[in-house]
Parts: structure tokens; C-alpha cells; sequence
């Protein structure tokens, strides 16, 4: 058969359909048009402040594995259907940490005590949370995150932020400064296992009818509180509050009521900066009880990523933008240290520096 | 010989073409933000993906029952093999990715959540490093994969408006079939099917 020779006009059409299409795929992927923010930048951000520490999360890097048991006690079965608060006991493993990017950083600061867990339900379904032990949090919005962890990167030269930066960035976010004085007055607890440890973030509980309830949670602790002396932080040793939590469950195992707080109506969802006011009807849920700790070299915590949005049938997102952000945020820093090989854990330094000894 | 692929491939395709397309968009535009669509991206990506793994399996199975119309004999030797080559890669990623996002999935420990209640087994024990690999292979072969349907795209126009050999009929719908270049090949003779297309043409 003859081809013939093809108009001008005809193959710019031709050519037109696949560039086109380019030209979208690269708008989609955020190559052309405005600047971005994924999870990628989160995490860029992050190794900004922190330094980059290969092999280790991005945020929280430091940290320990525990396993135990959600004994659920059918109160929070009316606000959601989630396996999980069908009453029961169900299989629990979780991770303690401290704030920052420095896997080995002493635990002498005032920052986060985190608790994160996952609960498997009894049809299976698992349940993520990483709780922090305030109840709220310094920044609202991703744009806010990303700006806080920039001016506060601590300089080489002193170990503390630029107040000069600081100062600019509180000026454009007064909502932190409502978090600094927060976490400036509130005493700091002495152990992971005495700490309440809330869930940040608002989420809704769908019940059996289908309705929604804006929640937020906390695990109230059953040991008795206790607080380091914020003067003395820096006398502290390296690893305590992982040494104490070692020494706590050799004891015997540590419990936590989860209670969960049921917004009332015009209750915002959507800002992890502002605590909701008293007096919201509050549900038991259930008891946790952690019986071990095992170093992230050889417990189940250390190759998964406790993204926040991983929820159970039962639990769904609330409108607040921080949880797409941890989402994205979490996948990039997972995928980041998949790739590089997991380095020691401060407690497994600690327990192999035992053995040798 | 059939001058058109059977009409459930055709279907298929075209199907797949959209659903293909929409997650490539999907997926590249969910990986760049980290806002509101991220989570909402992230919940459409994993149900659309096993649903093409699906409909690559049918299509699949359908197209080794009914086979395919033959290129133009005028097309050169090398062509043809590369046209080979190109489909069977065609399959091979629309069957692979959402296999190895799955598999990926797995590695990682994340439940593999296609709705509410519906969760899919892990496919791969829990491994780090092949999560990392994998989602690495994940966004790698989804840019192969895309490159290809562009080549796909351009080279299926070219047949239709440049070679006008009939090539891209066979994968449409309609009356549209040239009645002016005999489609296919001109060795054998034309098919019934295209006879009677060509006498049921309405007069203009």
C-alpha cells in the first residue's frame, strides 16, 4: 500500500494528542505550575532541622518497641463500629519515642513523649496512632510545620534556634506561642508510663447507623505521675526515660484508660492547636496494658510506619489538614530509611553495651 | 481472519485506557502533595489499581481465545517486532504495577484497604527493604509505563491518519473502517466482516 505524504497540519495534531498529555502528567506530578508541597518536603524539612540520620525515622527517631493488649470494654461501641471497641481483647504493638530527628538524642529536653500503637480488631482491621503527650500541637497547617521547622533548625554554633528566625516565625504564627507557653508551664513526666498520651488530631467515629462523631482520645496512664526537674534536664542520663521504662515493665505490665472526648457541636476539627474546651462528654473505651519492651532492632515496631491515617472500618479522617500531611510526611520518611540500612537503636546500643560488659 | 479485535477486547481497552490514564494522573499527582487530595487520591489509587488487575486478567485470558488482526504486510519487518515487543510490555505493566503496588504494600506492613471493610491479604512477607525497593519500582515503572502509552498513542495515530492502513480500526467501535485502503492484509482476502461493514455504509 502507498502512504501518503502527510500534511503539515495533520502531524501537529498528531504530535498535539501525546504532548498534551504530558504537559498534564506534568501538571499532576506538580513539575510545572505552582510550587508543591509533598511528602517529600515535609521530610526534606525535617533532615533540615534534625541533620539527616540515615536509617532512622524522620521525626521520632528515637525510640523502642513494646507489645501488649487492648481490652476493649464495649463503651466507645455505640460512637463507632470498629472491631475493636466490640468488647474483647485484642492484640496490641506500639513504639515509644522522644521528639526530633536524632536517633541517639538524650532524653534530657523538654519535647514530645510519644506513644504509638497498633491495635488489631478482631475481623482484622488495623488501627495506627502516634500520640504525643500534649494535647495540642504547635502548628495547625502543613505550611506552618514546614516554616516552624525551618526556624527552629538549633544552630551548629550555640545548639539553639536563631531567635531572630524564631521571632519572625512567631510573629506570623501567634498559635505557637500558645503551645510554647503551653509546654513551657506544663510539667514534664519522669516516665513514658506515666504520661497522657493524646491523639492531636480530631477524627470521626462512625457508628453502626453510619452516623459521625468528631472525637479526639487519650490514654490516661495508671501509674502515678511523677515530673523531671525541668531545671536539672540537662544532668539527666542520656537514655533515662527508656532505662525507666525497661526497668517499669521487668516489674510487671502498665496500663492506660483510653478515654475518648466527643466534640459538641461548633467544636473546630480542623486545628490540632486549639484543645477543646472542658466539659465534652468523654467515653471509656478500654484499657491498654504493654507487658514488654524490646529494642527496634528485634520488635515488630521499627518496620512500620505508625501513619495516623490508617484506620480501622469505624474511624475516618476529620477535616484536619495536619492528617493528610503526617500521611504524606510518614510514606516519605518510611521510604526514605526502607532504602538506607537501619542503624543500632539507642536502647539496643545500651542493652548490647550490657552484654559485653 | 478477524479484521478487528474481538469486541470485548475493544471494550476492554478502552476501558482500561481511561482507568490506566486516570491512575497514572492519580498516582504521580498524589505522591507531589501532601494537602487535602492526598488522602483522597491515596483512597481512590488502591481500589482502581486492583480493579485494572483485574481487567488486565480478563483481557488477558480474551485476547489468547481470540487473538488479534494482522498487521499490514507492508509494514516492515522490524516494526512489526517492535509492535509485538511494545504490547506485550503493555500487558506485562498493567498487570505488574498494581501487583507490585500490592506486593509493595505488604512489605511495608500496611493494610492493603480497597474500602471500608474490604482489605486484601499481604502478598509478601513484611520486609523493609524490599518496601523500599518496591516502591522505588513502584514510580520507576509507572514513568515507563507512561512513556509507553505515549509511544502507543503516537504510533496508533500515525497508522490511522498518516499510513491509513487500518490499524487503528481495529480497535474501534462504529462504521468507521476505510473503505478506501483495504484493510490489512492485501495477500489474503478481505474478511466478511469487512465486506459487509463496507455495503452496510450508508449512502452519503
Amino acid at each position: 500500500m502507498t502512504v501518503s505524504r502527510p500534511s503539515a497540519p495533520m502531524l501537529a495534531a498528531i504530535a498535539a494528542v501525546p504532548a498534551l498529555l504530558l504537559a498534564g502528567f506534568a501538571w499532576a506530578g506538580g513539575w510545572i505550575g505552582p510550587a508543591r508541597i509533598g511528602g517529600g518536603t515535609i521530610a526534606n524539612a525535617l533532615e533540615y532541622n534534625a541533620g539527616k540520620h540515615d536509617g532512622y525515622r524522620r521525626a521520632h527517631a528515637k525510640g523502642v518497641c513494646v507489645t501488649g493488649t487492648f481490652d476493649a470494654s464495649g463503651g466507645a461501641a455505640t460512637l463507632s463500629r470498629a472491631g475493636v471497641f466490640v468488647r474483647g481483647r485484642y492484640p496490641v504493638i506500639g513504639r515509644f519515642s522522644t521528639g526530633g530527628g536524632n536517633p541517639f538524642a538524650t532524653d534530657g529536653r523538654n519535647v514530645f513523649h510519644a506513644m504509638a500503637l497498633q491495635l488489631t480488631g478482631p475481623d482484622g482491621q488495623v488501627w495506627r496512632m502516634a500520640m504525643d503527650h500534649t494535647p495540642i500541637f504547635p502548628v495547625a497547617t502543613l505550611d506552618a510545620f514546614i516554616a516552624l521547622q525551618r526556624a527552629s533548625r538549633p544552630d551548629p554554633a550555640t545548639g539553639k534556634p536563631d531567635p531572630a528566625l524564631m521571632k519572625a516565625y512567631l510573629a506570623q504564627h501567634p498559635e505557637t506561642k500558645v503551645y510554647q507557653d503551653y509546654i513551657a508551664a506544663a510539667p514534664l513526666p519522669d516516665s513514658f508510663a506515666n504520661g497522657t498520651y493524646y491523639s492531636i488530631n480530631a477524627f470521626r467515629f462512625i457508628d453502626r447507623a453510619g452516623a459521625s462523631h468528631a472525637v479526639r482520645w487519650a490514654f490516661e496512664p495508671e501509674a502515678a505521675f511523677g515530673a523531671l526537674d525541668k531545671a536539672k534536664l540537662a544532668d539527666l542520663p542520656a537514655d533515662y526515660l527508656f532505662t525507666d521504662l525497661g526497668a517499669r515493665l521487668a516489674k510487671g505490665p502498665l496500663r492506660w484508660r483510653m478515654t475518648v472526648t466527643v466534640a459538641a457541636p461548633g467544636d473546630v476539627t480542623n486545628d490540632a492547636t486549639a484543645a477543646w474546651p472542658a466539659g465534652r462528654q468523654k467515653v471509656g473505651a478500654g484499657t491498654l496494658t504493654l507487658s514488654a519492651a524490646e529494642p527496634e532492632e528485634t520488635g515488630a515496631c521499627r518496620d512500620i510506619t505508625f501513619d495516623p491515617t490508617i484506620l480501622p472500618d469505624g474511624v475516618a479522617l476529620s477535616d484536619d489538614p495536619l492528617l493528610p500531611a503526617r500521611s504524606a510526611a510518614y510514606s516519605s520518611s518510611f521510604q526514605r530509611r526502607a532504602l538506607e540500612t537501619p542503624g543500632p537503636s539507642a536502647v539496643g546500643r545500651v542493652l548490647a553495651g550490657k552484654e559485653t560488659r | 481472519m478477524p479484521g478487528r479485535f474481538h469486541p470485548a477486547i475493544r471494550l476492554l481497552h478502552w476501558t482500561m485506557a481511561l482507568l490506566v490514564l486516570a491512575m497514572l494522573f492519580i498516582g504521580i499527582a498524589m505522591v507531589s502533595t501532601a494537602g487535602p487530595a492526598y488522602a483522597s487520591l491515596l483512597a481512590l489509587h488502591r481500589p482502581i489499581g486492583i480493579a485494572i488487575l483485574l481487567l488486565a486478567v480478563l483481557r488477558l485470558a480474551i485476547r489468547f481465545r481470540t487473538g488479534a488482526p494482522p498487521l499490514p504486510a507492508d509494514l516492515p519487518r522490524a516494526q512489526q517486532r517492535a509492535a509485538h515487543a511494545s504490547h506485550i510490555l503493555l500487558y506485562l505493566a498493567m498487570i505488574g504495577m498494581p501487583l507490585i503496588g500490592w506486593a509493595m504494600l505488604s512489605a511495608g506492613g500496611y493494610p492493603v484497604r480497597l474500602s471500608a471493610a474490604w482489605v486484601l491479604p499481604p502478598i509478601l512477607p513484611q520486609d523493609l527493604l524490599a518496601y523500599g525497593v518496591l516502591r522505588q519500582a513502584h514510580t520507576l515503572v509507572a514513568f515507563a509505563f507512561f512513556a509507553l502509552i505515549l509511544g502507543h498513542l503516537s504510533i496508533a495515530l500515525v497508522h490511522g491518519f498518516v499510513r491509513r492502513d487500518g490499524v487503528l480500526e481495529t480497535m474501534l467501535f462504529g462504521k468507521t473502517v476505510t473503505d478506501e485502503a483495504p484493510p490489512m492484509d492485501e495477500a489474503g482476502p478481505p474478511s466478511a466482516e469487512v465486506v459487509e461493514e463496507g455495503t452496510e455504509e450508508p449512502a452519503p
